[in-house]
């Protein structure tokens, strides 16, 4: 493993920024969860992290170069899409309220175990450097 | 740090919601109000939501891309334009030359149901925004 700051914890910094951005997403559709006419918007995960490590359409990251990793815009420029709700409303809004709180739990679970892994590899690196007398 | 701004997001629904529950609570106090003419009758109000847009989110260090991390806001209240029901009440003060009273357009069904809702949207963004701290939380505590 190498131990440039850039790669040091893989692709884990990349997945923590695109659930931030996603949580950012559904909380806004949530906050518009009545206003007439808003299309309720979500992240594109896959392209996004493809993208993001620079393998687009396959998500073989270990494979990526170190160069590739740590364009840290990418997660902002995540591509959004629109949901397609799964039933009509009288105002045109799309925000499934109940989709958008399951997800949102959903994605705050993914980025704890995104940052579970982040601290594993905390650890690891502070067993090696203190040979395990830590 | 985009986890922030969801701050804003959930604050700015919850504002929201709160001028909405505001004039369901307006609305039934006034349901039972009468006046002397059809102009000056109570009228039901409703707050008109819509989303603040992007130039507005990037100011206060929202996201960079169009449609996503955008809060609400409300942008007017509007009054019902239902017809106003009059009825004969010759002995009331507040009755016209043809002893007609002017009674006020609230719906109480129609509000209960707005309140309802309201509060609950409330309850959600509340939600989000204790998840989004725990999250926070977390993150501070990385690596312990």
């Amino acid at each position: 493993m190498s131990l440039t700051t850039d790669n040091l914890f893989g692709i884990n910094t990349q997945a923590l920024n695109l659930w931030q951005r996603r949580s950012e997403v559904l909380a806004s559709n949530m906050a518009n969860a009545d206003t007439p006419g808003y299309l309720a918007r979500d992240v594109d995960f896959r392209k996004a992290l493809a993208s993001a490590s620079g393998s687009d359409g396959n998500l073989a990251l270990q494979t990526t170069a170190p160069g590739q990793i740590g364009s840290g815009s990418a997660a902002s420029n995540a591509p959004l899409a629109y949901q397609i709700p799964n039933q009509p409303s009288m105002d045109g809004n799309t925000v499934d309220e109940q989709v958008q709180q399951a997800d949102f739990a959903a994605n705050s679970v993914h980025y704890q175990a995104s940052l579970s892994f982040i601290t594993a590899q905390i650890h690891m690196l502070r067993t090696a450097i203190t040979g395990g007398q830590g | 740090m985009s986890l922030f701004s969801i701050f804003n997001v959930a604050g700015s629904g919850m504002a929201a919601q709160s001028v909405r529950l505001n004039t369901v609570a307006s609305n039934l106090a006034n349901a039972d109000s009468v006046a002397s003419s059809a102009a000056t009758a109570y009228r039901a109000k409703e707050p008109l939501f819509s989303q603040i847009q992007q130039q507005q989110s990037l100011a206060a260090g929202g996201s960079t891309e169009e449609g996503a991390g955008n809060g609400v806001q409300v942008v007017g209240v509007t009054e019902s334009q239902a017809s106003i029901p009059s009825r004969y009440e010759p002995g009331n003060p507040l009755a016209d030359a043809d002893g007609y009273v002017y009674s006020s357009n609230v719906n109480p069904v129609d509000e209960l149901v707005n309140m309802i809702s309201a509060s609950r949207s409330y309850q959600n963004n509340v939600e989000v925004m204790n998840t989004t701290k725990q999250l926070m939380l977390k993150t501070l505590t990385l690596g312990q």
